[in-house]
């Protein structure tokens, strides 16, 4: 019951990353740079420092890693424990990889009989499962990613391709291509449109050995961009998200839209 | 009359290179005695860079090429600017440009400006530059500043301090 409870929370916190601002989701590459046939390993945890595993880890159900070619890649020895999950990935052509966890899910909250009950699932479940008699019926959608990007030789552009749907990022400085004391420029798309005026947090690793948290906090421009700096090198965590009324189910009155991205900055 | 004309010929192909195809680039480095518990010969990239940190010319890469070891290209990428300006984009290994990592001691590199590695290098200014990574060792990178193929002789010196020695360039029109 614990674990259950445990795994809602943790599903509830993909899902829905406003409700618990405290805490940050994060995948975390062993490599960013490498070439073809090596192995990665990468962890998936939520916490509040970054990058370390003391809250709670990431399911890995909705994991899907993007091969050079735009093919789907497994990942090898999946594993949940305690405070992370971990998983492997073979990088078998030379190009960049995208690895993302792809969380797209409705909420409702409603009573029947007088009694209050939840509900998380997608759209064709909703009409089975929640009752057309509900009161007080409250839905609200939600569509968040996060990701992170490793490249084995020369960098490559095809995984990087946005799906237009929800809010993506398009590297325009490619991803494995950021240097320390460069700036590095970004789009963020909603639905496949540039989203301007949004909220972005950047922030470098390393927060137990050190006083601040020494955030960034940007915005885009019109055109969905912004610059980023990287003051030392390092693997650094973006955040960013917004909310619209663009659901997918009528019933639906909100769409909550995150993004999570972790860069690895190198030095000169 | 007839051989006139053939090397009137091969002049022309040439082109804007025969005015460099005389010139010689010379760069002797030293690969530094350390004292450590447990030594590796460094990997070694040597290069020519132009003002914008491109690459212009590969000049040498020293890296374990033992087909008996462990696949030595999978450390390249710790040359991390070499990597990052041209290296992630060859296929190991390169004619006339790779070879075996190399002991300590003074090593002398010697290019013709005929050579190929050089041959298409137009005129202008440029960095030489040679960066050396060890396993369980550190990383060092230095530039030497010089003009292709210039008017007079050239020398440019740099000193390591960790993985590398003294290094000198000298560019000869």
């Amino acid at each position: 019951m614990k674990t259950a409870l445990r795994a809602f929370a943790v599903s509830a916190a993909l899902l829905a990353p406003f409700a618990s601002h405290a805490h940050k989701m994060w995948l975390l590459p062993s490599a960013t740079v490498s070439t073809v046939d090596q192995w990665i390993t990468v962890d998936a945890a939520v916490s509040n420092d970054l990058f370390y595993f003391n809250h709670v880890p990431l399911r890995l159900d909705s994991l899907a890693i993007t091969a050079p070619d735009g093919s789907k890649v497994n990942a090898e020895n999946p594993f949940t424990g305690k405070y992370r999950s971990v998983f492997d990935v073979q990088l078998k052509q030379n190009g960049t990889y995208k690895v993302a966890l792809v969380n797209n899910g409705l909420f409702a909250s409603y009573e029947q009989n007088g009694q209050r009950k939840r509900w998380r699932g997608n759209a064709e479940k909703f009409a089975k499962e929640v009752p057309a008699d509900a009161n007080n019926l409250q839905v609200s959608e939600s569509f968040g990613r996060v990701e992170t990007f490793v490249t084995a030789g020369k960098p490559t552009e095809t995984a990087l391709k946005p799906a237009n749907i929800g809010l993506e990022l398009i590297p325009l400085t490619h991803p494995n291509d950021l240097y320390a004391g460069e700036a590095s420029k970004f789009r963020f798309l909603i639905d496949g449109k540039p989203a301007a005026n949004l909220d972005v947090v950047v922030q470098p690793g390393g927060t137990r050995y050190r006083n601040e948290q020494e955030e960034q906090k940007l915005k885009t421009d019109a055109n969905g961009e912004l610059s980023v700096n990287w003051p030392v090198p390092g693997m650094y965590w973006l955040e960013t998200g917004t909310e619209d009324q663009k659901t997918s189910l009528k019933q639906a009155k909100q769409r909550r839209l995150s993004y999570v991205a972790t860069f690895e900055v190198l030095p000169q | 009359m007839r051989r006139i004309t053939k090397l009137a010929g091969a002049m022309l192909l040439m082109g804007a290179s025969a005015a460099s195809s005389g010139a010689e680039l010379n760069l002797k480095l030293e690969i530094p005695r350390l004292d450590v518990a447990e030594y590796h010969r460094p990997y070694v990239a040597v290069w020519v860079e132009n003002q914008d940190q491109s690459t212009a010319a590969q000049l040498a890469v020293w890296y374990q090429t033992d087909s008996k070891k462990e696949d030595g290209t999978q450390w390249l990428k710790d040359l991390r600017q070499w990597w990052r300006r041209g290296g992630r984009e060859l296929q190991m290994p390169v004619d006339g440009v790779t070879g075996a990592t190399r002991p300590v001691g003074a090593h002398v590199l010697t290019y013709k400006g005929s050579d190929k590695q050089l041959a298409t290098l137009a005129p202008g200014k440029y960095n030489v530059v040679v960066e050396a990574t060890r396993e369980v060792g550190g990383r060092e990178l230095l530039r030497l500043p010089f003009e292709w193929p210039g008017t007079q002789k050239q020398t440019a010196t740099a000193q390591g301090k960790t993985e590398l020695g003294a290094i000198t360039l000298n560019v000869t029109p």
